[in-house]
């Protein structure tokens, strides 16, 4: 496939954030992004004319119930089985914060036997409490199944931003050990938080910035076509988005943020 | 009929509430002798139904799908006719 050919359709609702600049970290490589309210979706019925779907951050429908939670359900209802279609097409669907907390919260991730009907995880009140905005690092843990990651090495560490309340990814505590084992026996486990120096958080705030299990910040489905994750990486997509890229000894063009939008448009371009 | 059903919906026991912490450190800031705190949310619904049972299963439904996380919450229901 054709970098040009490629369609992004990039979700909003109330209370969406971020999603001009994600619209611009996709058309900066060259694909085409069109930012589409969800009702546009589901009247236009056309989701599959899209090859790449993302829900972006925010606090939709105010977060309220829990976050995620209204809009995971709303899109469920109205788009359930063309989105089931769209994941079983082969197609790639990308949640960033808010986005993940939808994911979850609407069963398509871990998703460890397809989508479930209920979420088998969740992103909790943050721990320590309270809205989180930082810098944080994180360890690329995924063996090459996710497709918004494959072009990453294994192991290598990146630096983006975080900016939520409730981000702390855990299991039910009765399934903890087993849906840890099943996410890293499938290659599900993409992005652990870490200090500067890859050493894992082990809980630790504010390496690990919400208390999260394992110190999860991203994870992709069974198929690694589904991806969510807490950081933002549209605002660490170029080099002067870092709140020190003045004082930094050299000087890209590019932040971290741009190797997850880099993956899945190279994964669309060599695969497909 | 009309029926008003009182959820509740709450941690599981042993999950971390940081809500119910910190509200309980500020009370004992200000000169209470709190033990323990839990911070939940209650939805008052107002629903149809044919009997007291069926509002209860769609009270039961609604937490399901929407209201509760099975994953930390509990729920609990309480209907009673409306008057």
């Amino acid at each position: 496939m054709k970098r040009e050919e490629i369609k992004v359709s990039v979700l909003r609702v109330g209370g969406t954030n971020c999603d001009a600049e994600t619209k611009r970290a996709f058309e900066e490589l060259g694909v085409q992004a069109e930012i589409l309210h969800a009702n546009e979706l589901v009247r236009r019925g056309n989701l599959l004319e899209y090859h790449v779907l993302v829900f972006p951050g925010g606090f939709s429908y105010g977060d309220y119930v829990r976050a995620g939670a209204i809009w995971a359900k709303w899109i469920m209802a109205k788009l359930g089985e063309e989105l089931k279609a769209f994941v079983n097409e082969n197609r790639f669907t990308l949640g960033i914060c808010n986005g993940f907390q939808v994911l979850v919260e609407a069963g398509f991730l871990p998703g460890f036997d397809g989508v479930s009907p209920y979420p088998e995880a969740v992103l909790a009140t943050n721990f320590p409490p309270g809205y989180n905005c930082r810098w944080i690092h994180l360890k690329h843990e995924n063996r090459g199944k996710c497709a918004f990651t494959w072009k990453i090495p294994h192991g290598k560490v990146l630096r983006l931003p975080v900016a939520h309340s409730e981000g702390r990814f855990m299991f039910a505590k009765e399934k903890e050990k087993e849906f840890l084992k099943r996410l890293c026996d499938n290659d599900q486990l993409v992005f652990r938080y870490c200090d500067r120096n890859g050493e894992y958080a082990e809980g630790r705030f504010p390496t690990n910035p919400n208390g999260s299990f394992y110190d999860i910040a991203g994870i992709c489905n069974p198929e690694g076509n589904i991806f969510g994750l807490m950081p933002h990486p549209e605002r660490a997509f170029y080099w002067w988005q870092q709140p020190d890229w003045t004082r930094q000894k050299q000087m890209l063009q590019y932040g971290d943020g741009k190797l997850i939008f880099e993956s899945i448009i190279e994964y669309l371009v060599e695969k497909f | 009929m009309k029926y008003r059903l009182k959820i509740e919906v709450k941690l599981k026991p042993g999950h971390s509430d940081p809500e119910g912490e910190t509200t309980a450190r500020l009370l004992k800031e200000l000169g209470y002798r709190v033990d323990a705190l839990n911070v939940s949310k209650v939805y008052s619904v107002v629903i149809e139904a044919e009997s007291r049972e069926e509002a209860i299963t769609k009270a039961n439904e609604m937490c399901r799908r929407l209201l509760a996380n099975p994953t930390k919450d509990d729920y609990v229901i309480v209907g009673e006719e409306e008057r």
